[in-house]
């Protein structure tokens, strides 16, 4: 899947404001970010400085991660503990960013900017869009807004506190669940992209009692390529 | 002071995790079978974070107030409604089934 570089008609057909993925990419944002604020709350209770918590959401910026790393601080864990978890959490990032570049390939400092905004939303963004202009609108829109979104909401949270009502009462856990299967969605076209799909859902659940917080996703990962290595060999 | 190593230091661990994808020779994704798998791999990972959305728990599982956002989702995708009009009757369903408790 490399797609050829998107021509001039194609920015003229579609302008950026009517962009499908950027809108969804902004939606997404919106979503997440109230989560930015329990992040922040959380964080400073957890007995980080703001600063620390705004380096957390500015130079970490992967909200699992996050959660992962003030959460084993808080209950006790080790420095060395909490570092362990939150990178063994951002490995299914490792994942994206090989997508990203099989879809985008940013160069050079756009390299290094498109490495800190690879997180699920803005992959999934990208990896939902069909056509490259929009895959690549729908990555950096997802991305850079969600990452403006998180960090503005986690200095609320961090000098605020927990001021917003529990994102889960306002049911944003559900607009979030709601944005993943929107964007796999359209996707899901044949008989076969079902079946994988819910093979990929069902062993993600049922390794989520058994291996750390975000492993699952690998696990089905590894079953996506095992199922695109075998069906290519059954049909070629 | 030595929390602070420790914050830099995961920063530093997870970049990292980011950029190696990044790093990837060229080459490699420009073999035939790559974009089969690349195109698996993006139904698998959706799916997968739908699932782990829909289910993940402080312990393990729990089956709670998001199954509902996802079968609203899944009626209002079938009805075909826009991206964000699906986002915001997923959380309309979620927040609507915790309010009747």
């Amino acid at each position: 899947m490399s797609p050829p570089p998107p021509s001039a008609s194609a920015e003229q057909r579609s302008p950026l404001r009517r962009s499908p993925a950027l809108r969804t990419g902004l939606s997404i944002a919106g979503a997440i970010s109230l989560y930015g604020v329990s992040f922040g709350a959380l964080s400073t209770a957890a007995g980080m400085t703001l600063w620390q918590t705004v380096a957390l959401s500015a130079l970490l910026f992967s909200g699992a991660s996050q959660f992962a790393f003030i959460g084993i601080l808080a209950s006790g864990g080790t420095g060395a503990a909490a570092l362990g978890a939150s990178t063994l959490l951002s490995g299914r990032n490792t994942i994206y960013a090989v997508q990203m570049k099989a879809l985008l390939n940013p160069k050079g400092l756009s390299r290094l900017a498109a490495a800190q905004i690879t997180i699920d939303e803005s992959a999934a963004v990208a990896m939902s869009a069909t056509d490259p202009l929009e895959q690549r609108r729908g990555f950096w829109g997802a991305g850079i807004a969600c990452y403006l979104f998180w960090n503005l909401a986690t200095v609320l949270g961090a000098l605020l506190g927990d001021v917003i009502a529990d994102p889960e009462a306002l049911g944003l856990d559900g607009a979030v669940v709601a944005a993943f299967l929107g964007l796999l969605w359209p996707r899901l076209k044949s008989l076969d992209s079902w079946a994988l799909a819910v093979l990929a859902a069902l062993i993600t659940t049922l390794t989520m009692p058994m291996l750390a917080p975000g492993i699952p996703v690998l696990a089905a990962a590894v079953l996506a390529v095992v199922w695109g290595l075998a069906s290519r060999g059954g049909r070629s | 002071m030595s929390l602070w190593l420790w914050v830099l230091a995961a920063c530093a661990a997870v970049y990292a995790t980011k950029l190696l994808g990044y790093l990837v020779p060229q080459d490699w994704l420009r073999h035939p079978a790559v974009g089969r798998i690349s195109a698996m791999l993006t139904i698998g990972l959706l799916a997968a974070l739908v699932a782990m959305n829909t289910f993940s728990a402080e312990q393990g599982v729990a089956i709670d107030a998001r199954l509902g956002a996802l079968l609203a989702a899944a009626v209002a995708l079938m009805l075909r409604a826009p991206f964000i009009v699906v986002v915001l009757i997923g959380a309309a369903a979620a927040a609507g089934i915790r309010a009747l408790g």
